[in-house]
């Protein structure tokens, strides 16, 4: 439920979002993202196609320039063939044409730079990698909404499933549950509302009254049209997250490689020193 | 004048018959440096605490060759220091794992001083000099973290600026002054660059010379707390001291390696530390219309933190029976009748203070004795001995009580407030206190063991 307040910057928005938090009762699951994915040159590759191609035409990541690329395996030709859109050069930051005047005018807030986003949407209980990975994935039609799309990860999300196309439709099942207490009796009932949302976006909901004592909580189920085009979609947020990962911290793989000779050279030198130490204290009785 | 024959050859030779001063300093306070030779690893943390200075200023000057201390371009620069400056990125991680690091180094410093009675005769300068510096420290930390101008950034420092309009009267106008603004903004980043780079720093520098050459004038204690300098050999040299140069410097560069192995493990491996070193947060920019929903300070402020939150409209009566039971203490025990008088007319005016004013100003003034309290740690200790060692048992784990409670607020100030937090930080927050305020009656009592001449040592 914090994630979302973060993002809804004006009061307004901050009430509506706490209401749809309150509403769930419960933090969203959030789901593994397959980290292996960053270790892929594949996948990242396939990640910053899917970045230009969907992502680029509201968001930037103007801390990357493009022949950032190289580091996952393309060349400045690749890069300004299958990647630039326009006249940028390898050398420019990942810049987009609208102006975050303009984005505020169309949208009520500008989308975010995601330069940094994974780092930024890291939190004490999940690394934001995987709460992108659950959020691009966690889009369902809901004709109550102004885009016409909800998110069980960030309810009344502004930003439309851009992505839908290639994750196809699909049917969501979002059960709540949450606990009243009459103020007078002082007796706790608990209520499962099943809010079942088809791939038109109409929502079909019941509401059972639980016998005996319950926990609050909010469990979420897609049933895709296509199972292979839902594994396939998943695949590619993975490869997605995996690109967005990498651009948040170019530096991190070699970071860890040097990181290694760097503790076993001051290993070594602790060997020598601690020796040193020995031989100049044997005289102090 | 009769022309100065010097003792060395070589170099050392050359630069004797040219400046004497040199070698002399040398001598002083490394080669005829008498340390005590039963040193422990409590010791090793001033070493390293220079060394962390070192990183930090060498660290420092290359970051400000790229950085731009200016709104607009101050998130951006940090990250293209991060992405396009060769070797940036190690850089600023080692300038950002060194900030806390810093703390480490020093609390743990610190802690040594209130276990071995380091502050007490002759060596309360040395200790003084000390409270500045981790108050200079404090002070180099706070403005430094407005730099990278992220949301922590920008929160946190309209959180703590904002508690000097706490203040009653001046209160309003002084935070705008320090502000430079309204709200924290260009004028703001831009002054807390200059306090960050160059105004604290030398303030800094100046008072670490001055706490190592008191320190080298009254000579280090130890964890025995006895004098070394009360037996002497024939020639004049303490018989249970060791020449500083070289018994500690290979020793304090053996527990430097250990300690750049785990300083390095961090910037290499997690510079983030889980979110505690780099907060998340920090990583958006700094955007004045977006309030986060939990503005929390780095790890090291928040056990003062914690007790700036836990003073609430209810805390004030946890404080004034804290306020009457010390002045009924001070009445009872001192013998002095202008001193019960003066306690007295404290007290009432303490205790009108206390429901008159807004609890937020009290917030502060306890925080900001939280941090002044160590200063006459030297005066509130009434031990007859220096060392844990020999004090009774009870005092050591009255101690231990005292660190649980600073580490418990310190845990409680990173989490969003909550009732059970809110309640143990008030708790907390008495121990804090009532552990210095009662020092000058608890610790003469028990019963304390003999001191020996010597220090003990066991051969390595």
């Amino acid at each position: 439920m914090k994630k979302p307040i973060i993002r809804l910057g004006v009061a307004f928005m901050l009430a509506v979002a706490a209401a749809g938090a309150a509403a769930s009762g419960a933090e969203t699951p959030i789901e593994r993202w397959p980290s292996d994915r960053a270790k892929s040159l594949g996948s990242l590759q396939n990640g910053a196609r899917i970045f230009v191609n969907y992502c680029m035409g509201c968001h930037s990541a103007n801390l990357v320039r493009w022949n950032r690329l190289q580091q996952i395996g393309l060349s400045d030709a690749q890069i300004k063939e299958f990647l630039i859109f326009g006249n940028q050069k390898v050398g420019d930051p990942m810049r987009i044409a609208m102006t975050p005047a303009e984005a505020k005018r169309w949208f009520g807030k500008t989308p975010p730079d995601l330069s940094v986003i994974t780092r930024a949407r890291t939190s004490f209980e999940y690394p934001g990698t995987d709460y992108i990975y659950t959020l691009l994935r966690g889009y369902y039609r809901d004709n109550g909404t102004a885009t016409g799309w909800n998110n069980i990860a960030y309810p009344s999300i502004g930003m439309p499933h851009t992505l839908w196309e290639r994750q196809g439709a699909r049917e969501a099942t979002l059960v709540q549950t949450h606990g009243h207490k009459d103020p007078k009796t002082g007796h706790e009932s608990f209520v499962q509302v099943t809010s079942v949302y088809d791939a038109q976006g109409n929502v079909t909901r019941t509401e059972t009254e639980l016998k005996g004592p319950a926990t609050e909580g909010f469990s979420y189920s897609f049933k895709p049209a296509d199972a292979q085009q839902a594994r396939q979609f998943d695949s590619d947020v993975a490869d997605l997250v995996a690109f967005l990962s990498f651009i948040t911290d170019p530096s991190s793989a070699s970071r860890r490689s040097i990181g290694v000779w760097v503790l076993l050279f001051l290993a070594l030198f602790t060997v020598i020193a601690w020796r040193l130490n020995a031989i100049y204290w044997k005289d102090i009785k | 004048m009769a022309e100065y024959k010097t003792p060395y050859t070589g170099i050392a030779g050359w630069f004797d018959q040219r400046m004497p001063t040199a070698m002399a300093e040398y001598r002083k306070h490394l080669s005829e440096y008498y340390a005590p030779k039963n040193f422990n690893i409590w010791y090793i943390f001033g070493g390293l605490a220079i060394t962390v200075l070192a990183i930090q200023i060498v660290t420092g000057i290359f970051l400000v060759m790229n950085y731009k201390p200016d709104a607009a371009l101050a998130f951006a620069s940090v990250e293209y220091i991060m992405r396009d400056v060769p070797g940036g990125w190690f850089i600023r991680y080692m300038h950002s794992t060194g900030a806390s690091f810093f703390f480490i180094v020093v609390y743990l410093h610190m802690f040594r001083g209130l276990m071995y009675g380091s502050y007490r005769t002759p060596r309360e300068l040395v200790w003084i000099f000390g409270c500045l510096i981790f108050l200079c420290l404090m002070g180099e930390a706070f403005f430094g973290y407005l730099l990278p101008w992220g949301q922590m950034s920008y929160w946190g420092a309209q959180v703590i600026v904002n508690l000097f309009g706490a203040i009653p009267l001046i209160g309003p106008d002084l935070s705008i002054w320090i502000r430079g603004d309204y709200v924290i903004g260009d004028a703001t980043l831009n002054r807390f660059f200059s306090f960050h780079v160059i105004a604290i720093p030398l303030v800094l520098i100046g008072l670490i010379a001055a706490h190592v050459l008191a320190l080298h004038d009254v000579g280090s204690n130890n964890p025995d707390g006895v004098e070394i300098k009360k037996k002497l050999d024939p020639s004049g040299r303490p018989l249970d001291g060791i020449p500083f140069h070289p018994y500690y410097t290979v020793h304090d560069i053996f527990w430097l390696a250990i300690f750049l192995m785990v300083f390095f493990f961090v910037v290499f491996f997690a510079p983030e530390m889980g979110g505690y070193f780099l907060e998340w947060n920090n990583f958006i920019p700094a955007d004045p219309l977006q309030t986060p929903p939990h503005i929390a300070p780095v790890w090291y402020f928040t056990p003062f933190y914690s007790i700036l939150r836990a003073t609430t409209e209810q805390f004030m009566y946890v404080l004034a029976l804290g306020t009457i039971g010390m002045s009924a203490l001070l009445v009872l025990t001192v013998r002095n009748s202008l001193v019960r008088g003066a306690v007295a007319v404290g007290t009432l005016v303490l205790l009108l203070g206390y429901f008159t004013l807004d609890p937020k100003f009290w917030g502060v003034v306890l925080m900001g004795l939280s941090v002044l309290i160590f200063i006459p740690l030297p005066w509130l200790d009434q031990s007859p001995v220096k060392s844990m060692r020999y004090r009774p048992g009870w005092h050591f784990w009255l101690m231990i009580v005292w660190v649980v409670a600073f580490v418990v607020l310190g845990y409680f100030g990173t989490q969003p407030p909550s009732p059970a937090g809110q309640y143990t930080s008030m708790l907390g927050t008495v121990i804090y206190f009532a552990f210095f305020a009662l020092m000058p009656w608890w610790s003469r009592m028990g019963t304390f063991k003999p001191v020996p001449d010597r220090v003990t040592f066991h051969p390595h």
